[in-house]
């Protein structure tokens, strides 16, 4: 909208340029104009959304809310409160949990069943479909069956137990906070089955660019089927593997929906799924009358330094050498 | 429709013996005896398990809405429905409203792909092809933004929301609230300016050469050779609208009559509602969802290699 509106104009004034004062300047600066009129429209965007967002997370993490309106300068005290807080601790031991879980089961599970597909010569796109179907779900969608699925009452997955005679479990709502604990896996499980087909997809895609000559040599040299893999299909993703593993921490980091769904918005039995970003929710928008976007803030703040020093050393450590 | 053409396109690709290239197990070792039984062995479990594991849920997402309350909550459980309720889907559709959390969700979601296509495009273009003073900065502004994990910035971006600066607006509630940020993209200008990038200069340089005015070009030359970008595009534009929770949850929430979108409405009923009507309710919700992915498949595929990552 922004651009048809400045583009209409250069060619209304483009006489009135020609003969004015402006002589050999109006062409560029014309030309300047009409382009900064394209990128207004993304400009203000970013700059009420992005942008000043980012710098008022900053300044809000040192301000307090003043009784009657307004805000004013409140030094360290948000940071020293959530530190003081024992949830704020809880919800870092539980993200990083998640994180490490989501690891285990979801970072190796794809590129095993992208291996799998590629060497598969039938059913390839009928497999690849499956894999990426739950992706497009709506995570309600999803999670409400997978609910349903831990329900302890009436759920699939105690009835298959029950029906082994096998002990049955609470699922999400298992207490216990070891650092491996049933509700987090079940988390987990709900969150990979979700999420696994993407990266499945793009290690299929990287898998297929890998030149068969070099597996044809390998076997030449008498190179069995795990020391290909090995040397051959590891290295020549890695790239992709490296990648896919900063994102996918950077984003199982921000675990939100998964728990919030499945444990009603509670965060398990005594918190024992409640992620980071959960209690900035929680602080924000669901403490009990006060509900206080500074301290929300302060947290905010130190999960995107943590998250920046991380992709940062990431980055650093595994850049190509040479 | 779309099941059909994607048989018929699976049918043409079925490679014939010897076509394949070469991957971690030869053709030929394949073609022995003990590599033959081992690899109908191997493709028989992936499909039968990946079919338990990918379908299963989802087969219960659709039939679990056509029991009755009782059946639902049955134990030992029942594979299929014994005594079929499609009244179920009738009362979810009823009980949650789900018109007008249908009808929110395509509001919400093709606004925000138009903001997105007319900003974000313009916006590339210029960076591209018209290259303003400073834009290089802007660009590496708009891409730093990708950098900072955007469930963090949620608060103060909330508080924005409530009074815009300069403009005293309070946005939370409306639809620009889930259009606008969404234009703040820099994946898509990224992709957009890197395949703009790529159109020869040429071009570009003829049509203006005959009077063309940037509009024009953009119009005439740009968006005809872009098509496939901007259906990328588009496709995780809209996806990306319909799965969105946490966002629409803060500023859509607890409006009557209702202004959420499916994925917030129907968690929100999930509370104080029998079991199968949720059921119901979630398998309804997935249905664009899985209709949308069988036509375009092909498009979202090729999107997830071609765009890189989609963080």
């Amino acid at each position: 909208m922004a651009g048809v509106a400045t583009l209409r104009k250069p060619k209304a004034e483009s006489r009135a340029t020609r003969t004015g004062a402006a002589g050999r300047l109006g062409p560029k600066i014309r030309r300047n104009l009409s382009a900064h009129g394209f990128l207004i429209g993304a400009v203000i965007c970013f700059t009420f959304f992005s942008w000043y967002p980012i710098i008022r997370e900053f300044i809000m993490s040192f301000q307090k809310a003043v009784y009657g309106g307004g805000y004013a300068w409140a030094g360290w005290s948000n940071y020293v409160r959530i530190f003081r807080d024992p949830t704020f601790w809880q919800a870092w031991r539980n993200t990083l949990e998640f994180t490490l879980l989501a690891l285990v089961f979801g970072y190796a599970a794809p590129f095993f069943v992208a291996l799998l597909l590629n060497e598969l010569r039938h059913a390839r796109g009928y497999l690849r479909v499956l894999v990426y179907l739950p992706v497009m779900l709506p995570p309600a969608s999803a999670l409400l069956l997978f609910a349903y699925f831990y329900n302890p009452q009436y759920g699939l997955f105690d009835d298959i137990l029950r029906i082994l005679h096998l002990p049955t479990s609470q699922w999400v709502f298992q207490p216990g906070s070891g650092f491996v604990s049933v509700a987090m896996v079940s988390v987990v499980i709900a969150s990979t089955w979700m999420n696994m087909g993407a990266a499945t997809l793009i290690y299929l895609a990287a898998l297929q660019n890998i030149p068969g000559e070099l597996y044809e040599a390998a076997e030449l040299d008498g190179a069995g089927l795990w020391r290909r893999i090995r040397h051959i299909t590891i290295p020549q993703t890695r790239l992709i593997l490296l990648m896919l593993l900063l994102l996918q921490i950077v984003a199982t980091m921000q675990m939100f929906v998964e728990s919030f769904v499945l444990t009603n918005q509670g965060g398990g039995v005594g918190d024992n799924t409640l992620s980071v970003v959960m209690l900035i929710y929680q602080y924000a928008f669901a403490m009990s009358g006060a509900s206080n976007y500074n301290s929300a803030s302060a947290l905010g703040v130190m999960l995107m330094l943590v998250l920046a020093a991380f992709s940062g050393g990431f980055l650093w450590l595994t850049r190509e050498r040479g | 429709m779309a099941g059909l053409a994607a048989t018929a396109r699976a049918a043409r690709r079925r490679p014939v013996a010897g076509t394949t290239t070469r991957t971690l197990i030869s053709g030929a070792s394949l073609h022995r005896r003990r590599g033959r039984i081992t690899y109908r062995v191997v493709l028989t479990l992936a499909i039968v398990v990946f079919t338990l594991v990918f379908i299963g849920p989802i087969y219960f997402l659709f039939t679990d809405g056509l029991k009755s309350t009782q059946e639902v909550i049955a134990t030992p459980p029942t594979l299929y429905p014994h005594q079929p309720h499609p009244g179920s889907y009738v009362q979810a559709f009823d009980r949650l409203d789900m018109a007008r959390l249908f009808w929110n969700t395509i509001y919400y979601a093709f606004g925000a792909l138009a903001f997105q296509l007319v900003f974000d495009v313009a916006a590339a273009y210029s960076l591209s092809k018209l290259r303003p003073v400073l834009g290089n900065v802007i660009f590496f502004l708009m891409l730093a933004t990708l950098m900072i994990p955007s469930t963090v910035l949620v608060v103060p971006q909330y508080v924005t929301m409530t009074d815009l600066p300069i403009l005293h607006l309070n946005l939370v509630g409306t639809p620009e609230a889930i259009w606008l940020p969404t234009v703040a993209n820099a994946f898509n200008i990224f992709l957009l300016k890197r395949f703009f990038d790529s159109i020869p200069s040429d071009y570009i340089d003829a049509a203006q050469i005959d009077g063309a005015s940037p509009l024009r070009i953009l119009r005439s030359i740009v968006l005809p050779i872009s098509r496939p970008i901007i259906g990328v595009v588009s496709i995780f534009g809209l996806v990306a609208v319909w799965k969105d929770f946490l966002w629409p949850l803060l500023v859509e929430y607890g409006y009557t009559p209702t202004r959420e979108t499916l994925n917030v409405g129907i968690w929100q009923a999930a509370y104080g509602t029998p079991q199968n009507l949720i059921i119901a309710a979630s398998a309804m919700a997935a249905v664009p969802t899985i209709v949308f992915f069988l036509i375009f498949q092909r498009n979202i595929m090729a999107g997830l290699t071609a765009g890189g990552i989609r963080g």
